[in-house]
């Protein structure tokens, strides 16, 4: 409380003066919460050993701090090349249909269950051409779902929607579906992904963005 | 002869303590501490608050721990952990149902220790430390309450994480690697669960621990605040003297003769969380976090929904303003605030902007809460084919207006349009649409869409969208006419109720 005298206790006697060294005997006349303070003494063995301790103990802390501070920022600077992913042979996606295809994240851990599991919308548009958008919604990231009667994919979280090729229709979402670079290869469809698509990095290098 | 031996007995009893004291000065911890004096005005059912959250806090580290026995942060094995501990582990359940209560009370709290610590002044001169700690203490145990979300693994902390990745998606400059940091990778996987249990298990609660510790400090070294009175002024000069004197004229030692009601208020509490847990149980889990399961409807805690109702209702360009500034701003006010107003009156009676923001801010977060609890801008996905139209709206209905009825529910309209209040709420209710647009206006928002709804005009083909219309038409109240364009001229009233007379599907639904 308020009312004590904060030196009362630092510098009586039980505890040998350590940690008032500027504290003497006679500060019991002084008013409370007054400390003296010499003048700095001259160097001597036990001040130089202090120093010296300090700055060994800089020296120790920034070497240690190194791999530490690496660590916890590795995950900030890590490069995570997007990579080639199959989503299985063409017949699983009729032409002119809107399919649910679902890949293996390319970085994922034996560890990580179901969550290495990572579904994708594959629209096929002809024989050859394809749309293939990531499940995540543009404006927070729910998972779009697409309603092949309206042709439309709508968001459950707060009212997005997205045209058959990926527009924006409605809603908050601030532009259309993210896609997936895509190729067909030996019958089978691929993307390049290994990525959650964000507005910061949608994902796709070769895409035109069409803004809302 | 007993006296005499009851007399030997509390000498050696005395002798026993002054021993301990004389190793351990018990005696003057305690009165530095619990037994510090404090003003007799703050022994107060107003000045409990603070103690409930810290009790509260108690009871989430014990139950915490006892969740750690079990839990195992894995994207593969913590659902299933969550499954054992709440259907099958004896107590787990309840254990499960404690922890999660015990942090919405702790959550609630600590709102309300904050409030009134705000309307009573007490972050003035000379307790700017104890309201500054105070306010990491608020930040910290939001942020324990949102990765505590993330821990119960299931589908809703599966899109969470998405939300929160999203949200820091729109950071400048650094943006992606800032996702990369949260998420542990490029993508939500077991990296991601371990390190938001790493922050909800260790750092968060360590750091809380030591907050807690230098508030606690502050609050003994520069007391608990008195009991304000109108026209007292804080002066920094004076006040230090002021407060001595309260504690001379009327000071009481916190404990025995201050706690009693923080003991009561205690009991209350923990009775409370148990009673929850007991009736409401745990939270979750909802589904499993499996990625490919895309029928969810992520919501976050209550505590976040206000975030997530400002998500849906704010235009595009006040997102990156509202996510990325408005946050640091509001949190450096709050720690500069007791240097803006450092002095004067500290009684809510002559503080109407303090009482006014209190009342705006709870209303605002109240309403906005509640908004997104409701979420009327959350399709139902399955409207389409699961809302019923009520009767009213069916009959007397043509074969074209029918088929109109039929496109609508299929086209999946009803997700977004309720009618007469069954389905979704993202659009207008349609129950009176007949009465509000005329049947070119119908044709062309149908068509091109538009004011937030999108263009179906590549969807329907003519004749569906003339069904859908003329059945938006029929949509009206009894005995109302068709909405008319304007800036025709108009017809004679006769006329009108000639042409409403001639067709039976309008005006005489029930
Ligand atoms: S996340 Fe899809 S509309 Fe908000």
């Amino acid at each position: 409380m308020s009312s004590d005298a904060p030196n009362k206790e630092a510098c009586s006697p039980a505890n040998g003066g350590c940690g008032c060294s500027g504290g003497t005997p006679a500060s019991g006349a002084l008013p409370p919460g007054v400390v003296t303070v010499e003048a700095p003494a001259p160097t001597t063995r036990r001040n130089f050993l202090f120093q010296i301790g300090i700055a060994l103990n800089l020296l120790a802390g920034a070497l240690i701090s190194i791999p530490l501070i690496g660590f916890v920022l590795s995950t900030f600077i890590q490069k995570f090349p997007l990579q080639w992913i199959s989503l299985g042979s063409l017949e699983k996606f009729p032409v002119g249909q809107v399919r649910l295809a679902q890949y293996l994240n390319p970085y994922r851990r034996t560890w990580d269950g179901e969550t290495a599991h990572i579904p994708c919308w594959v629209r096929r548009i002809d024989e050859a051409e394809f749309q293939v958008f990531a499940i995540n919604c543009t404006h927070l990231g729910c998972p779009v779902r697409w309603f092949a009667e309206s042709k439309l994919f709508m968001c459950p979280c707060h009212g997005g929607a997205f045209y058959e090729n990926g527009d924006h229709a409605a809603g908050p979402p601030p532009r259309g579906l993210f896609t997936y670079e895509y190729r067909v290869l030996n019958g089978n469809l691929e993307i390049k992904g290994g990525i959650l698509p964000t507005l910061a990095n949608p994902g796709n290098p070769t895409e035109k963005v069409k803004e809302a | 002869m007993i006296a005499n031996a009851k007399k030997k007995l509390i000498d050696a009893g005395l002798g026993v303590y002054g021993w301990i004291d004389d190793r351990l000065h018990v005696t003057e911890i305690f009165e530095h501490t619990a037994g510090h004096h404090i003003p007799k005005s703050t022994s107060s059912w107003f000045y409990v608050f603070g103690s409930a959250t810290l009790l509260c806090l108690i009871i989430q580290l014990v139950t915490g721990t006892m969740l750690a026995l079990t839990y195992v942060p894995s994207g593969a094995e913590a659902y299933t952990t969550l499954e054992y501990m709440t259907y099958e582990q004896p107590l787990g359940w309840l254990i499960r149902a404690i922890h999660y209560w015990g942090s919405n009370f702790m959550v609630a709290i600590m709102i309300l220790h904050i409030t009134q610590v705000y309307l009573f002044g007490a972050y003035k001169y000379p307790r700017e430390i104890t309201w500054i700690s105070g306010v990491f203490l608020g930040l910290i145990t939001l942020g324990l309450a949102f990765t505590g979300q993330v821990m119960r693994f299931d589908e809703d902390a599966y899109w969470g994480i998405g939300i929160g990745a999203s949200i820091t998606g729109r950071s400048p400059v650094f943006g992606a690697e800032l996702v990369q940091m949260l998420l542990g990778g490029p993508i939500i996987n077991s990296d991601t669960l371990s390190r938001f249990f790493a922050l909800h298990v260790f750092v968060l609660p360590g750091a809380i621990l030591a907050f807690i510790a230098l508030h606690l400090r502050m609050v003994l070294l520069k007391g608990i605040n008195e009991w304000p009175e109108p026209g007292v002024l804080v002066n920094r000069e004076t006040y230090d003297k002021h407060y001595a004197a309260i504690i001379r004229r009327e000071g009481i030692p916190f404990t025995p003769h201050g706690i009693g009601k923080d003991l009561v208020a205690g009991a209350i509490v923990i009775i409370a969380i148990l009673g929850c847990a007991l009736i409401f149980g745990p939270k979750g889990p909802l589904g499993p976090p499996d990625p490919t399961e895309i029928a969810v409807h992520p919501r976050p805690d209550w505590a976040f929904m206000w975030i997530f109702a400002v998500a849906a209702l704010m235009p595009e360009w006040a997102e990156v303003p509202a996510f990325l500034i408005a946050p640091p701003i509001v949190i450096g006010f709050l720690i500069l605030l007791p240097f803006i107003n450092n002095t004067g009156e500290k009684h809510w009676s002559r503080r109407p902007v303090a009482v006014l923001s209190v009342f705006a801010i709870y209303l605002s977060l109240g309403i906005l809460t509640w908004f997104g609890i409701t979420g009327p801008w959350s399709p139902p996905m399955l409207a389409w084919s699961g809302a019923v139209t009520p009767k009213d709206f069916v009959v007397n209905r043509t074969p074209l207006e029918l088929q109109g009825l039929v496109v609508f529910q299929q086209k999946q309209c009803r997700n977004c349009h309720a009618i007469d209040g069954i389905g979704g709420h993202r659009g207008p209710d349609l129950w009176n649409v007949g009465d509000r647009m005329t049947h070119p206006q119908l044709v062309r928002q149908v068509i091109q869409g538009g004011g937030n709804m999108p263009a179906y005009g590549k969807n329907l083909t003519p004749h569906e969208v003339e069904a859908v219309v003329q059945y938006m038409v029929s949509l009206r109240p009894p005995g109302n006419v068709p909405a008319l364009d304007s800036a025709k001229p108009a017809e004679p009233p006769a006329e009108n109720r000639k042409q409403a007379a001639k067709e039976p599907a309008h005006g005489d639904r029930g």
